[in-house]
């Protein structure tokens, strides 16, 4: 059977990577996955990184932290030197187009390096809210872990009761999820 | 645009900008804290000890020697260190839970054995660094993790009046103070009159200072002011509390 | 108010944290004493939440010393009492559980370990094995069930205040910080509808009747006057705790007694180390691994045996060799070469361990 897919997104505080991380890690339960999630946390946190370990997988997950991931998604640049203890011959480094001034930084050796413009999409094309649901998209299509349904659907179950009152926000959550997926797809 | 003041003399430039949350009242009593070390002038001597809480930031805050200790506990190390070297000014630095649930020991024995040392307390009604449970100050009513209904102080009791315990407990010599972040001039003042208290050699020198944790109290600015300045000076007065007698030779 | 807090059987996703409140409630604990520490706190803030919905109590107290002997004072009035504490609030910890091991009071108490000596970090280690397991001025008279899922701290959270209150002997959970903070599946039940009966509580003191005329007083003591009334009360104790030791002690073991090299490890890490050991296995390689449940009393038997049928132990721990000294000790005389692998306060991953196995096994 497969090992657990490892994948580590990063950013920095508002930028939501926690909850993407869990959002996913509990799509994946949902389907009957082992998942296990992790954030980083400690005096360090302070206006500091915030970093997402996350494991899914079909059989029970080992350390609850890993040394290299198959997957790291920087949303900073502070973000991308955080992260880059991660990146082995194996993984993929996706990183945000407008991030400026680190693509000398990443690791050659990387399996494979994108920039995508999520930034961009968030603010020109749907609503900067939705930065980190396009973030989720892309995690989603990247690493199949879970369907895109799937998340649609894990997504609906944590802001439901706001689609409920505003169903127009509903629609700019899944184009988020679409959107992002788009970004990243034929490209790993 | 608001005018940028310069840092202290005594504060360390190379670990600024410091790391406490954005409005935090830390910052605030820090400087003042600089400002009193410049215009006494003893820099050279001063031992600087802070506690585990959000005070631990500042470990390397100053160009002053600094220890960081246990958490509750820097009363005790400053006290140890000043009895063993008595040319140093010793300052414990920590925070409410720090000085009055797990040091509270510790500050009133110092206090009744009227050490000459000074403690500098920060009450910001919370545990800020694990993260915004009930303190010994938490006001009446206050939502926090752990009293997630509202402080009952039929079960829990009524916020700690620290200055008013310390200076019961203290003898002549004793100087005691409770300032605020939102009166910075002041705060200096007292800092440097607890200071001074300690230069003299006089005895124990406190200041508890109200200050400000938007970051656990979950508030924007204008929010964060009004509860130090509104809501705790309902329990906290702001003042002197304890002044030792002029010294005779003073008027000479 | 509603009776139980878990009716069923359900799956849930959720912070090892959460897990441990949702246990204790199923376990009857009846009241928390605790005082704030990362990365224990969220066990205070579940319980905060949930307690009075079913009529359970909370005190937070000015340290964990208080914390400590709060709890001792409710498993005097006959209360399921527990705390929870880590690092520098463990160490403070130690003088209470002290009081309990002497007089045989049933506290509970959950670790989550974080990284020492000092305030270190909040984060996560192995490193408070050797306080919790024998820590304090005693002969460490304690139960320590040292967890790795997050299925396993719930059935052994409840599993602690049964065998506290049935041995009477203080237990410990010994989580970590990895463990309170992460979130994975695990199936929450009732125990009494599972067939794990509810051990009851008693009280020490406050029975009914007037002491003296309708019971004899409830007097409990620790103090002795001279060397043989001590020795024959630690005698005692080391009698009954060596009694249970059989029957409380748990490993878990794959092959333990049929490989040449046995990977030795306890809690989160065994996660790691059942990965490689599998994973080698698979390729042909003659390796097992043995893993105690409980750190104190240890399986002893079953270790010594693996250790003198194993040509090599590899001994893995977050810690400088906390768990060693207790298996070197267990095993003290057996044949096997004890190899170690320590990394203290660092998580150890699964890639790792195959790594050491490999040089190992040549
Ligand atoms: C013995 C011990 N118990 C608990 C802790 C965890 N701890 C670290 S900081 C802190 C509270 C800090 O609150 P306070 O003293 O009010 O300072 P603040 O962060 O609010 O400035 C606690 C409980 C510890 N480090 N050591
Ligand atoms: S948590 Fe509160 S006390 Fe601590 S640095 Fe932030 S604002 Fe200041
Ligand atoms: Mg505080």
């Amino acid at each position: 059977m497969a090992k657990a897919v490892k994948i580590i997104l990063a950013g920095e505080g508002g930028q939501g990577v926690q909850s993407v991380a869990e959002i996913i890690a509990e799509a994946a339960n949902e389907e009957g996955r082992e998942a296990l999630y992790i954030p980083n946390f400690g005096v360090e946190q302070r206006g500091g990184v915030s970093v997402a370990y996350l494991q899914i997988g079909d059989r029970p997950i080992g350390s609850p932290k890993f040394l290299k991931a198959d997957i790291v998604i920087a949303l900073s640049d502070r973000a991308v030197y955080r992260t880059l203890k991660y990146v082995g011959p194996e993984t993929v480094f996706v990183y945000d187009a407008g991030i400026k001034g680190v693509e000398d930084v990443i690791p050659k050796s990387a399996r494979k390096v994108l920039a995508i413009p999520a930034l961009q999409v968030a603010n020109e094309e749907l609503n900067p809210r939705v930065f980190n649901v396009i973030i989720m998209g892309a995690v989603v299509r990247a690493t199949e872990v879970v369907s895109q349904d799937r998340a649609k659907d894990a997504i609906e179950k944590k802001l439901g009761y706001k689609f409920e009152k505003n169903p127009e926000l509903r629609d700019l959550n899944f184009k988020a999820i679409d959107r992002g997926a788009e970004l990243v797809t034929g490209l790993v | 645009m608001s005018l940028q003041l310069a840092m202290p003399k005594s504060w360390r430039v190379d670990t600024k900008p410091h790391k406490f949350c954005p409005g935090c009242g830390h910052g605030l009593v820090l400087k003042a804290l600089g400002q009193a070390i410049d215009e006494l002038g003893i820099q050279d001597r001063t031992v600087y000890g802070c506690d585990i809480g959000c005070s631990l930031l500042s470990w390397d805050f100053f160009n002053f020697d600094s220890i960081q200790t246990h958490h509750g506990r820097t009363t005790p190390v400053i006290t140890g260190l000043k009895r063993a070297n008595p040319n140093l000014i010793g300052i414990a630095y920590m925070g409410d839970g720090g000085g009055y649930a797990i040091g509270s020991q510790h500050l009133v024995n110092a206090a009744s054995r009227n050490e000459k040392i000074t403690v500098i307390l920060v009450n910001n009604t919370q545990y800020g660094m694990t993260g915004g449970q009930m303190a010994p100050t938490t006001m009446p009513g206050q939502k926090t993790e752990t009293s997630p209904y509202g402080r009952d102080p039929e079960k829990t009791g009524y916020p700690t009046q620290g200055p008013e315990m310390v200076a019961a407990v203290t003898r002549e010599g004793a100087y005691v103070a409770r300032g605020t972040v939102s009166n910075p001039r002041q705060l200096r003042g007292f800092i440097k009159k607890a200071l001074e208290n300690q230069i003299q050699g006089r005895g124990f020198s406190f200041v508890e200072v109200l200050s400000t944790c938007p970051t656990n109290w979950r508030t924007n600015a204008e929010e964060t002011w009004k509860f130090v300045e509104k809501e705790m000076t309902r329990y906290f007065k702001v003042g002197e509390i304890k002044v030792p007698e002029p010294r005779h030779e003073e008027g000479k | 108010m509603p009776e139980k807090p878990i009716k069923g059987e359900k799956r849930y996703f959720m912070t090892g944290n959460e897990v441990v409140a949702y246990a204790a409630l199923a376990a009857g604990a009846d009241i928390m004493y605790g005082y704030p520490i990362t990365p224990q706190n969220e066990i205070m803030h579940y319980w905060t939440r949930l307690a009075p919905r079913y009529g359970k109590d909370f005190l937070q107290t000015e340290d964990e010393l208080s914390a400590g002997f709060t709890t001792v004072g409710g498993v005097l009035a006959g209360k399921k009492s527990f705390t929870a504490t880590a690092g520098p609030g463990n160490t403070l910890m130690q003088e209470p559980v002290s009081m309990a091991e002497a007089m045989r009071l049933p506290i509970v108490v959950v670790i989550q370990q974080r990284g020492g000596p000092s305030t270190a970090t909040v984060i996560y280690s192995q490193q408070e094995v050797t306080m919790t397991t024998i820590g304090g001025n005693g002969e460490g008279f304690r139960i320590v069930y040292s967890t790795a899922t997050h299925q396993e701290l719930f059935d052994y959270t409840i599993k602690a205040f049964n065998a506290a209150w049935k041995y009477r002997f203080p237990t410990f959970v010994l989580g970590d910080g990895y463990q309170a903070k992460m979130r994975e599946s695990l199936t929450m039940y009732d125990p009494e509808e599972k067939g794990i009966p509810i051990v009851p509580s008693e009280p020490y003191v406050g029975k009914p009747g007037v002491p003296g005329v309708d019971r004899p007083p409830g007097q409990y003591r620790n103090t002795y006057n001279v060397e043989e009334e001590l020795y024959e009360v630690v005698e005692n104790l080391a009698r009954d705790f060596n009694a249970i030791a059989p029957e409380v002690a748990e490993y878990e073991s794959l092959e333990a007694g049929r490989s040449d090299l046995v990977v030795v490890s306890h809690g989160v890490i065994s996660r790691a180390v059942k990965e490689a050991v599998s994973e080698l296995r698979e390729a042909g390689a003659s390796v097992g691994y043995f893993r105690p449940v409980t750190l104190r009393p240890l399986a002893e038997k079953e270790l010594r045996d693996a250790a003198n049928k194993a040509k090599a132990m590899l001994l893995v721990e977050s810690a400088n060799g906390q768990m060693a000294r207790l298996i070197k000790d267990a095993a003290y005389g057996c044949k096997a070469e004890m190899i170690p692998l320590y990394k203290p306060g660092m998580g150890i991953t699964a890639e790792e361990v195959a790594a050491k196995i490999r040089s190992i096994l040549g």
